[in-house]
């Protein structure tokens, strides 16, 4: 499986794995295709703010179905960094869950447009699905343009993957962005 | 004496080989029962670690009142911890099983692991479908006809002790008889805690066979909605001879009307004990979702009951938005068993402050604890509805008040 790392021998992927299908095999009986309607039935994540922005995470660019290699390629950036994985050789693929690729989908979760960068609407979207009513228009564009002032640094108003890692390096990604599977 | 020796040595050599390939034995089956414990606990405690730091930990960097751009980590997290294990929906399909119990409809994914399972699961198919699943039809069919007799008999009396003495026996005669039809084997516990006449009962619900199973123990007052159909026809006779509450599905929504009819009923302290399922739906038996605080506005005595069916030797769980009922009862009566147990719980009364929807949770852990079962807060009814927007916004409220602090956004701090 390309999808992971190379370290194929490693039990926690045979489980990280193992556990996938168990999910998909419990939620779905016919085929292995999801689609919009059946992730929006799950409660948790229909009440989560930012519900439709994670479930456009999983579907790739303009499809409405989404299959099990693609649903664990999104799944697969949160799992945990191990540290015996940290040096391993650089010749390979970068791992889905690397740093830079956690990062990576975040960022993804506020590009509307796929243009890999952030602009002044898109923030303002994102940050209105966040909060919801609760927070006045002006509020939230000086936050918006705060955000933006602090973090660009090549002075186009808008934030680029590069800036974006720039503002977040002294954050605990790994942390913050893993999921960790029992076994 | 050497040659003794040599004899002793030679004979001591077989019982130490014995010796020593018996404790490998063990190791073995150590292991193995660890392989099946670390399993079981796999699928009934869940495959992730839900992280259950709050909100306000994970998102408040290093400064509160004020937004970072990694908040939306907090968010994506707890959605794909959502999609990878959803706690919800699984509960309302059947629960899966460690080791198949040769049931095709428990089996995932048919297919051939040798020959020898295959021709028992034929043997088995066989006695299920030809000799029990006909000899189960004709006790049914018995059972009813002997029950709407019963009732309409009885229900001729003249209303007095006679017939309210009879009517019990009438209808604990064939609710026991209901349950051999199925062959169910049914353990009761704590019988000095059944439910006394003027309080309300309340039980977890998987299936109408609740009803009929807590009907062979004892009698009640039943709440619930016209059916039509067969349990239409049941229900019918019942009300020829005791009092039950029976609502079209329009009224159940009107509370008002049930909680009066509720405690006038309670209020008659010759009347029977009267069950209520408050989670209002079917739920597959591995957890108790959320009790709806109709039932326990009205005070009185509740008697909760727990009830727990053993899934090795049939599924009781009725799927309604898969099944529809004669699928089900034919389900049931292809099993291999109905077997469960109930445990009556000792009485609880509300406290002067405590709310109704406090109560009801107290009542539920009760229940739960004792089955076995793990709670959830969430509705039964979010197995044909959508979840309420309202909790989206209280969510998005919540994370509002971390960003802003004091009602303004601080000093425009962005973290």
């Amino acid at each position: 499986m390309a999808l992971l790392d190379q370290k194929n021998n490693n039990v926690s992927i045979t489980v990280f794995i193992l556990c996938c299908v168990h999910t998909i095999m419990t939620r779905k009986e016919n085929g292995w295709q999801e689609h919009r309607e059946d992730f929006q039935r799950i409660p948790e994540l229909a009440i989560n703010p930012l519900g439709d922005r994670i479930i456009n995470a999983f579907f790739p660019e303009g499809e409405d179905q989404v299959n099990f290699r693609g649903f664990m390629r999104t799944l697969a950036h949160f799992r945990p960094i191990e540290d015996n994985e940290k040096s391993k050789d650089q010749n390979g693929p970068e791992p889905l869950n690397s740093r830079s690729n956690k990062l990576h989908f975040a960022f993804r979760l506020y590009d509307l447009d796929k243009d890999d960068k952030i602009s002044r609407d898109e923030l303002l979207q994102v940050l209105r699905m966040m909060v919801g009513v609760n927070i006045s228009d002006e509020q939230l564009g000086s936050i918006a343009d705060r955000t933006i002032q602090e973090a660009d640094q090549d002075g186009d108003s808008a934030i680029s993957f590069a800036e974006f890692v720039k503002v977040l390096e002294k954050v605990d990604v790994e942390q913050k962005m893993s999921i960790r599977f029992l076994h | 004496m050497p040659a003794c020796r040599m004899k002793g040595m030679a004979l001591a050599e077989p019982f130490q080989t014995g010796h020593a390939a018996w404790a490998t034995l063990q190791i073995e089956e150590g292991v193995k029962k660890q392989k099946a414990m670390a399993l079981e606990n796999l699928i009934s405690t869940g495959i992730i670690q839900r992280d259950e730091t709050p909100m306000e930990e994970e998102v408040v960097g290093r400064c509160r009142g004020c937004f970072s751009l990694a908040d939306v980590m907090y968010f994506s997290k707890k959605g794909c911890e959502a999609v990878a294990e959803d706690e919800v929906t699984r509960r309302f399909s059947s629960e899966e099983l460690l080791s198949w119990n040769l049931l095709s409809r428990t089996n995932a994914n048919l297919h051939h692991v040798s020959w020898k399972l295959a021709a028992v699961w034929v043997t088995g198919i066989l006695i299920r479908y030809c000799l029990l699943l006909p000899l189960r039809i004709c006790l049914s069919v018995f059972s009813i006809l002997l029950l709407v007799l019963a009732t309409t008999v009885v229900g001729q009396f003249p209303n007095g002790r006679v017939k309210g003495w009879l009517s019990n026996q009438v209808q604990m005669i064939c609710a026991t008889l209901g349950i051999r039809c199925m062959s169910g084997l049914v353990n009761f516990h704590n019988r000095e805690n059944k439910p006394q006449q003027g309080s309300i009962c309340v039980a977890n619900h998987t299936s109408p066979l609740d009803v009929l199973i807590l009907a062979s123990d004892g009698c009640y007052s039943l709440v619930g909605q016209v059916h039509g159909g067969l349990i239409g026809l049941i229900q019918k006779s019942c009300m020829q001879t005791s009092q039950h509450v029976l609502f079209e599905r329009s009224e159940m929504k009107d509370r008002h009307l049930v909680r009066k009819k509720i405690r006038e009923h309670i209020a008659d302290k010759a009347k029977l004990p009267i069950l209520i399922f408050p989670e209002g739906t079917c739920i597959n038996n591995t957890s108790v979702m959320m009790f709806k605080k109709g039932s326990f506005e009205v005070g009185g005595t509740i008697h909760p009951v727990a009830i727990k069916y053993d899934p090795r030797f049939g599924d009781a769980f009725w799927n309604s938005t898969k099944h529809s009922m004669m699928t089900y009862a034919f389900n049931v009566l292809t099993s291999w068993a109905i077997v469960c147990n109930v445990w009556y719980l000792p009485p609880m009364v509300k406290e002067e402050e405590e709310d109704a929807v406090h109560f009801a949770d107290r009542v539920k852990a009760v229940i739960a604890a004792r089955a076995g079962m793990s709670v959830l807060p969430w509705d039964g009814g979010l197995k044909r509805k959508k979840v309420k927007e309202s909790f989206k916004e209280e969510q998005q409220k919540k994370y509002c008040q971390i960003v802003i602090e004091n009602g303004s956004v601080g000093n425009g701090n962005v973290c």
